[in-house]
């Protein structure tokens, strides 16, 4: 009897998959891939979040550090973080530059509106591109830019006051970012 | 000693459960009578000693030995009786546990209740229930034994995860491992038919009460998950399309498609392969989302067990049951021929539409949850998908599946739609429009696209529900428990449908900060910060707020949410104050204290969302109706499969 091809379908679906597994198993979650650090900032320039009309970009801060920090109205964590966000914005030492990432644009308008606006500027990333570029994999994540545009530090997760402390002064009192 | 008898008793099982799968499929390979019957009696066995091993554990708990490392991990001397014997299940080694037994389960009920079927079949059957409670049995033998011992014990244990301790999350994990785990039955069922290259649909009608069964409890643990989620997590998100909670759905929409199509495959014995491959499906999405859940390869909040060790194992398990039916499924499926012609207004062609809609939503979300696996795999990135993804996918087939619902569900048998039927429908499909439109722009003022399909849809499919319930109980026909099952499940829909369309449309949500003393309002209700005080439990400590909530003048009722500090440190858990109502949820959470007397909180005004999980309920409900519909236990039929060609008309 001629084998119907269409029967062994399902099979080669399924044992494409394991495959994926296999090189999924070998990939440890935990750990901290950040292949950008050191490298350049990808550049992005989008629409802003409150005025469509407005683009804010990686250009924006070009020369001084800045943070970018990636964020959805229906992320737990972004939440969990928004008091330190504020607070680091308050310390005045640098500019946040949030990215709001495969949200709802008035959803996203109300949150601020809310909570209080840490940031800057606000990126509007509907689709999740300029996202994938900086090899976001979950909200919320937070990149520190140094003045060359290189990325000095990431977050993936909540960031807390101690991870501020720990993590990313050093690198603002190193590179002299102060003011 | 006991947690050694409980070792013991799971080697034992380990044991029984390779003679019940060798006994059984080799037994029916060689017809040897005296084989067959010891494989039914390692069935039992292999239960009796799985319920000791569990029991063994649960007695550790009881007894808060702490010298048994799994006891220690997951509990205190602090913990509740009641959480004390729910963290049994509480982590991984547990749950595998709970997984074991609940297989065992279900093979002694299939043993119990097939002696009508012909030896050797349920002798198969017995086998691959077998083959899958080794491979379990192992897997907790050689990487998660829950009776490793902890030497030196330890003076006291580190608690159950207090997301865990609830009510509602300690009887989740049992229901919904019932569901997953039952639909071993249908795959063991579909396995045994494919070997035996069976060409007549008998198979269908003994699967089908089995396949309601498990679909029922995976509904309710679903629902319990989904409600615990809205209370617990302090968000007031009723389903976040989190891997986890796919992990659970994606079976569920498979077994749904399932009961459907066998529906079709014992009726009429059409969708023979397809009825197969589907009962492959709904087991093979089971382990999947064990594996998914259990390996660390996807991350999510509620995977609180992860060691890539135990990955490969399940990884290497999940390749030998799933490859293995679905190469037989390759091997023997093209021989099943059904050839059996049908309208297009035939109920064939709606459970067809049902079918593929089905499949396509389930496809849709597994590729949304494994996509960031893959993008993984190849190199370009973590990335996650959100929410917005899973709504869309979800979305567009489920609107013409209610659509058709309505129509099929009172659509004959290879005929069409009788002339007097399609009058009535017409009738209840212009009234349920007529009446979305005007509940929506009445009741809120607003009248989106969206709500008002969504309350058409919704009403549509309980009034079509409400018809074919009056005509039955008119007509001559009669009411078997399939049909009264049938009804009741696809009103629950309609239900679920109308609380998720009025959650999502007219929901309203306000973070606000609020001092003792101070009030907000939202949707007409204030709501008065009255008093915030501490309080003690068992084994935590935590604060609570008074917040009044009134309308107009007049107390509607007073929430009490809470922040709880477990002893055993981690982050604070939130307990929101809710006030539950026919119509709306008033819900308050407490954020966090945001010093001088002031604290963030969380309203939320959330109309008619209990309809979601009454809903749920009765879908479940009306799956266990139609489960114990007498047709299936007439025994002596069963085993005639002449009945297949017989025209049916109860549905």
């Amino acid at each position: 009897m001629k084998l119907p091809l269409r029967f062994l379908l399902p099979a080669v679906a399924f044992a494409a998959l394991v495959g994926f597994f296999i090189v999924g198993l070998q990939k440890d979650p935990g750990e901290i891939r950040s292949p950008l650090i050191g490298k350049p900032a990808p550049a992005f320039s989008l629409e802003s979040l409150g005025d469509p009309a407005w683009r804010v970009g990686s250009a924006d801060f070009a020369g001084r550090p800045w943070l970018l920090n990636v964020w959805a109205t229906w992320c737990g964590g972004c939440r969990e973080e928004h008091q330190t966000l504020l607070a680091i914005a308050r310390e005045n030492r640098l500019p946040m530059m949030g990215l709001n990432w495969r949200d709802d644009r008035n959803l996203a308008l109300r949150w601020l509106e809310q909570l209080g606006n840490p940031y800057v500027a606000v990126a509007y990333d509907p689709e999740g591109r300029t996202a994938i570029d900086w090899g976001v994999y979950g909200a919320p994540e937070t990149f520190l830019i140094g003045a060359d545009g290189r990325v000095l530090q990431k977050q993936i997760g909540p960031i807390t006051p101690e991870i501020w402390q720990r993590d990313f002064v050093p690198h603002l009192q190193a590179a002299g970012g102060e003011g | 000693m006991i947690p050694e008898i409980g070792h013991f008793a799971l080697i034992l099982a380990l044991l029984l459960a390779i003679s019940q799968a060798f006994f059984g499929l080799a037994g029916a390979a060689r017809r040897h009578a005296g084989w067959m019957a010891a494989g039914r009696s390692a069935v039992v066995g292999q239960f009796v000693f799985t319920a000791l091993a569990f029991g063994a554990l649960t007695y550790a708990f009881v007894q808060k030995d702490f010298s048994v490392l799994y006891v220690a991990t997951n509990s205190n001397s602090e913990l509740p009786l009641f959480y004390r014997v729910a963290a049994t299940w509480g982590g991984h080694e547990g749950s595998l546990l709970l997984w074991a037994l609940s297989l065992a389960g279900w093979s002694v009920a299939v043993t119990a209740l097939s002696a009508s079927l012909d030896a050797p079949f349920r002798a198969r059957v017995i086998g691959i229930l077998g083959l899958i409670s080794i491979g379990f049995l192992l897997f907790m033998l050689t990487t998660s034994n829950p009776f490793d011992r902890l030497v030196p014990a330890a003076a006291d244990g580190n608690d159950l995860n207090p997301l865990l301790q609830d009510f509602a999350l300690a009887v989740h994990p049992p229901i919904l491992y019932l569901g997953y785990v039952g639909f071993a039955v249908a795959f063991a069922f579909a396995c045994a038919t494919l070997l035996e290259g069976r060409l007549d649909a008998a198979w269908a009608k003994w699967t089908r009460p089995w396949t309601l069964a498990a679909w029922m409890f995976l509904t309710v643990g679903i629902a319990l998950g989904s409600w615990w989620a809205y209370y617990e997590l302090g968000w007031g998100g009723w389903w976040f399309w989190d891997p986890v909670e796919n992990a659970s759905f994606m079976p569920w929409l498979a077994g749904t498609a399932l009961i459907h199509s066998l529906a079709v495959t014992e009726k009429r014995g059409l969708f023979k392969s397809w009825t197969l491959l589907l009962a492959v499906t709904a087991f093979s999405l089971s382990l999947l989302g064990t594996f998914l859940v259990r390996s660390g390869v996807l991350i999510s909040v509620h995977a609180f067990a992860t060691d890539p060790a135990r990955g490969i194992f399940i990884l290497g398990f999940l390749t030998a049951v799933i490859g293995g039916a679905l190469v037989l499924y390759a091997w023997r499926a093209p021989g099943l021929k059904s050839a059996a012609g049908f309208e297009i207004t035939s109920r064939e062609s709606f459970l067809l539409f049902n079918n593929a809609l089905l499949v396509a939503a389930l496809g849709l979300i597994l590729l949304g949850t494994l996509y960031p696996l893959f993008m993984d795999a190849l190199e370009l990135g973590k990335i996650s998908v959100g929410p917005p993804y899973f709504e869309l996918v979800f979305l567009v087939p489920m609107l013409p599946l209610l659509a058709l619902l309505g129509v099929g569900m009172h659509a004959a048998w290879k005929r069409g739609l009788l002339q007097s039927k399609r009058r009535r429908l017409m009738a209840v499909a212009g009234a349920s429009l007529a009446l979305a439109v005007v509940v929506g722009a009445a009741a809120y003022g607003a009248l989106r696209p969206l709500t008002t399909i969504g309350l058409a849809l919704a009403l549509w499919v309980m009034g079509a529900s409400l018809l074919e319930l009056v005509q039955r109980l008119r007509g001559r026909q009669g009411l078997p428990g399939a049909v009264l099952g049938m009804v009741i499940a696809h009103f629950g829909l309609g239900l679920a449908t109308l609380g998720v369309t009025g959650v999502q449309s007219f929901k309203i949500e306000k973070d606000v900060a609020l001092g003792v003393g101070d009030a907000a309002t939202i949707a007409g209700y204030e709501f008065r910060l009255a008093a915030m005080r501490d309080v003690r439990g068992p084994n935590y400590i935590g604060v609570e707020a008074d917040v009044l909530v009134s309308r107009d003048g007049r107390a509607v009722t007073t929430l009490k949410p809470q922040k709880r500090l477990y002893n055993s440190g981690g982050n604070p858990m939130t307990e929101a104050g809710i006030e539950v109502g026919a119509a709306r949820d008033l819900f308050a959470a407490l954020g966090d204290d945001l010093g001088q007397g002031r604290w963030s909180l969380r309203l939320q005004y959330k109309p008619l969302i209990r309809y979601i999980w009454l809903g749920a309920l009765l879908i479940a409900l009306g799956g266990g109706i139609a489960a114990l519909d007498r047709r299936y236990r007439r025994r002596a039929e069963a085993s005639e499969p002449a009945m297949v060609a017989t025209a049916d008309a109860s549905g």
